[in-house]
């Protein structure tokens, strides 16, 4: 890397002079296009294996019977939802610490995407409760500390887009952001710590996971390519903000220059 | 309600909600790059 191309501050760490090599937006732009191809085949080919498998190839439940394939899409959009947000909860980390601009787009990018996701988890979470438990919903711990969750996100969303200073909003949503990781433990260990309608952990157990493997591989396969098609939706919206800023600031240079003619 | 329902009705909003997601990156990305491309036609971009 030549002393030119390195647009990172002196004495940053070396993680951080990397990254800051993809404040350039073209170089962004460049890089992240092969990425994205290959994150869209990957989530293609690995979502449709998973579900086709989830839907039609593994055993029903003994006991839930075939609304146990609720959990096929209601387990990854849980995953993603707090695994999400401990992204958003890194790049906070990085805008306010390094001032990265391109971790201030993702992050805006990100809040959207994760606040889908996790309303996804709430209404098949309750597509699942109702059969199961005979209740859309209630007020147990786990469920509602996914809605607080919920909520982060949106807030998230809301208060990066609420200033005229991109900037300003974005500094304003990394520390949300930062308050709002200690929610993740909460969400994660709500069913451990407190007595919940909401089963506890079978899958992320310490020991071994509670499910039977024709159960287990299939999920995990739908987790993979859920998440693979989280980070290509993330980063196809990344590079359009990154365009998108880009036609901002032409746009500005091409109106000083019309009004510096006219006067 | 039957239970196919249920399981229909989840993998439906899924399908929807990742679909809005994916269309609206890629108009979005779309429009980018064709605004791109008036004001800029020399631009450095993939």
């Amino acid at each position: 890397m030549t002393a030119k191309a390195d647009s990172s501050p002196s004495g940053a760490a070396p993680g951080a002079r990397s990254l800051h090599r993809f404040a350039n937006p073209g170089r962004f732009l460049r890089a992240s296009a092969r990425v994205q191809l290959w994150l869209w085949v990957a989530a293609a080919l690995v979502l449709g294996a998973g579900l086709v498998w989830g839907l039609f190839a593994s055993p029903a439940d003994w006991q839930q019977g075939e609304t146990v394939r609720i959990m096929y899409v209601h387990v990854p959009m849980a995953w993603l939802a707090m695994g999400g947000y401990t992204a958003l909860a890194g790049a906070s980390v990085m805008s306010l610490i390094w001032r990265h601009p391109l971790a201030d787009l993702f992050a805006r990018e990100l809040s959207p995407v994760g606040a889908l996701v996790t309303a996804l988890c709430l209404a098949t979470g309750s597509l699942w409760g109702r059969p199961m438990w005979g209740t859309w919903w209630v007020w147990d711990a786990r469920l509602t500390s996914v809605l607080v969750l919920f909520f982060l996100w949106l807030g998230h969303a809301a208060l990066t887009r609420a200033f005229e200073d991109q900037e300003r909003g974005a500094r304003v949503g990394a520390i949300l952001a930062l308050v709002g990781i200690v929610n993740i433990p909460i969400v994660k260990f709500s069913v451990d710590w407190w007595n919940t309608l909401h089963q506890p952990a079978s899958v992320t157990r310490f020991d071994a996971p509670g499910m039977h493997v024709d159960i287990l591989y299939p999920l995990l396969t739908c987790a993979l390519g859920f998440s693979l098609l989280f980070g290509a939706v993330v980063l196809a919206r990344t590079r359009a903000a990154v365009m998108e800023r880009r036609i901002r600031a032409l746009q500005l240079a091409r109106a000083r220059r019309e009004e510096a003619l006219g006067a | 309600m039957s239970h196919a329902l249920f399981i229909t009705a989840s993998y439906a909003l899924v399908v929807i909600g990742f679909g809005a997601l994916v269309v609206d990156a890629a108009r979005r990305h779309a429009a980018a790059k064709r605004l791109l491309a008036e004001l800029d036609p020399r631009g450095d971009r993939p």
